[in-house]
């Protein structure tokens, strides 16, 4: 068992849904459906089998000043306007001058994301191949870096005590959170800005995801596409977001008198060392993070009564993701999987998920899975369905995977 | 520019870079200026800046003139007598 209490504070986040965490979690609690027709003209130019997306409600453009918008990556852009959204919902302002409201050398910072900026890097590269050295920008590093996310919030919010961004694909958010978990455990950080953010709708990324197979073809049906454990559910639809959380201990948030979403009272991180994309046929790196986020916790799986689920509406990953749920925690959990309505968010699921787990215990309440009709009855596990069910949760799993075998489990229980 | 620049002239469009670059108002942009000390602008936006100058006045500035370059109104002597 861990032996600081850390509690979350404060939450942002730009989704498909919303520009922030409060008009997400209403669309997510109404029913709306944040993917699309994808209307780019190269989709019909590379004729892409894939015409959906769930791009951001709010074009971040539209939130940041111009100067600051031309100097980072999309990706940047929504960590940034994430960020802001959890320092202040937990009651700080930002830094100036000589004061800042958190000791910056007990601030930490970590933001994972899938990919980074490879919209900057292929623009640039665009633009080295049309017009040569003199109108590639300065800012192409700074912009294409995975780590550039995580380093503008840091600045920003003046964090000495660390910087990091995993890359774990589609657990990158999660394993933010498990990160962050970390720093405060080992004694770096009393604070730490948490998330994962990612924008990468571009066509290599749709083609190549594409070719992987994993992408829903449901291209006349944008509303009804993303249907996790639906019998007819067919791949994902690529979607683009941000989510940050303030983790900070127990201690540190009564002294401020914070309020508390929630905790963060344990995490797993397990490796399926299988294959690059498919799942495990035994799910055992799935069970075994699931039962360690449990096990640090304090818990035992009957306390467990809800399970965010990863559930990006895969014919495989679906299946498997129940299957390892019933083994962890028995046949008892409720399920959701917000993928149905967001899309998936790659290295952004992850937190913007975890958000949703602590909102639902929160306010008691479970967000329904969209386009379950007929349910695959491989599942075997009770999923919201219609409309939100009211419940009081005490400790919920918020489940993410990602391409490579990362597993992520991450629990959550009542303040 | 088919005609040589005035000083003036220089200014202004210099000015206008700033501005789209670093979000400096045009009004801001004087001569008497340090683009480092009183505009705020990083060596990054610098390197955007010159060649954002060198498109508009037709003018070359290598690296170690740019080095030299700390005011608005260095940078408006330089153009003036490299345009």
């Amino acid at each position: 068992m861990s032996n600081v209490d850390v509690v979350i504070t404060g939450l942002g986040a730009t989704t498909p849904l919303g520009g922030d965490v409060t008009t997400t979690w209403e669309a997510l609690l109404a029913g709306k459906n944040g993917i699309r027709v994808n209307d780019k003209e190269w989709v019909e130019r590379y004729d892409l089998p894939a015409k959906l997306a769930a791009p951001l409600l709010v074009d971040p453009t539209d939130v940041l000043p111009r100067v600051q918008a031309r100097r980072l990556d999309r990706c940047e852009q929504i960590a940034i306007i994430a960020a802001r959204e959890a320092w202040a919902d937990a009651g700080f302002e930002l830094p100036r001058d000589e004061e800042a409201p958190v000791d910056p050398e007990r601030l930490g910072v970590v933001i994972g994301t899938g990919i980074g900026g490879p919209v900057t890097l292929l623009d640039q590269h665009e633009l080295l191949q049309r017009d040569g050295l003199r109108k590639v920008s300065p800012l192409t590093v700074p912009m294409l870096m995975p780590n550039g996310p995580a380093a503008h919030v840091g600045i920003e919010l003046r964090a000495r005590a660390g910087v990091h961004t995993p890359a774990s694909a589609c657990a990158s958010g999660a394993e933010a959170l498990a990160t962050a978990y970390q720093m405060i455990q080992n004694g770096r950080a009393d604070v730490v800005v948490a998330g994962g953010a990612e924008a990468c709708i571009h066509p290599i990324t749709v083609a190549g995801f594409a070719q992987s197979r994993t992408l829903s073809t449901r291209n006349d049906e944008p509303e009804r596409a993303s249907r996790p454990f639906d019998t007819d559910r067919d791949g994902f639809v690529l979607g683009e977001g941000a989510g940050v959380v303030i983790l900070e201990t127990a201690e540190h948030a009564a002294a401020r008198g914070a309020r508390v979403y929630g905790r963060l009272s344990g995490y797993g991180m397990t490796s399926d060392a299988f294959h690059i994309t498919g799942n495990h046929p035994e799910g055992v790196g799935q069970i075994k993070a699931i039962t360690n986020a449990v096990r640090m916790a304090g818990l035992s799986p009957t306390d467990v009564t809800h399970v965010n689920a990863h559930a990006t509406s895969t014919v495989v990953g679906d299946i498997g993701e129940a299957a390892a749920i019933r083994k962890a925690l028995g046949d008892h959990v409720v399920l959701t999987a917000p993928k149905s309505a967001l899309g998936h968010l790659v290295g952004g699921a992850g937190a913007v998920e975890s958000i949703i787990t602590l909102l639902s215990i929160y306010y008691g309440v479970i967000p329904a899975t969209r386009n379950l009709e007929n349910i695959d009855p491989r599942v075997g596990l009770d999923v919201v369905v219609g409309e939100p069910r009211k419940v009081e949760l005490t400790a919920a799993i918020n489940d993410s995977f990602g391409f490579g075998g990362h597993n992520v489990a991450l629990a959550f229980t009542a303040a | 520019m088919s005609e040589k620049p005035s000083d003036t002239e220089i200014l202004e469009g210099l000015a206008e870079i700033v501005e789209e670059v670093a979000g400096v108002a045009t009004e801001d942009v004087t001569a008497e200026k340090s683009f480092v000390d009183d505009l705020d602008i990083d060596s990054l936006s610098m390197v955007e800046i010159a060649v954002q100058a060198e498109d508009k006045f037709g003018v070359k500035i290598p690296d170690d003139e740019l080095a030299n370059l700390k005011t608005v109104g260095d940078a408006v002597k330089y153009i003036s007598t490299n345009a």
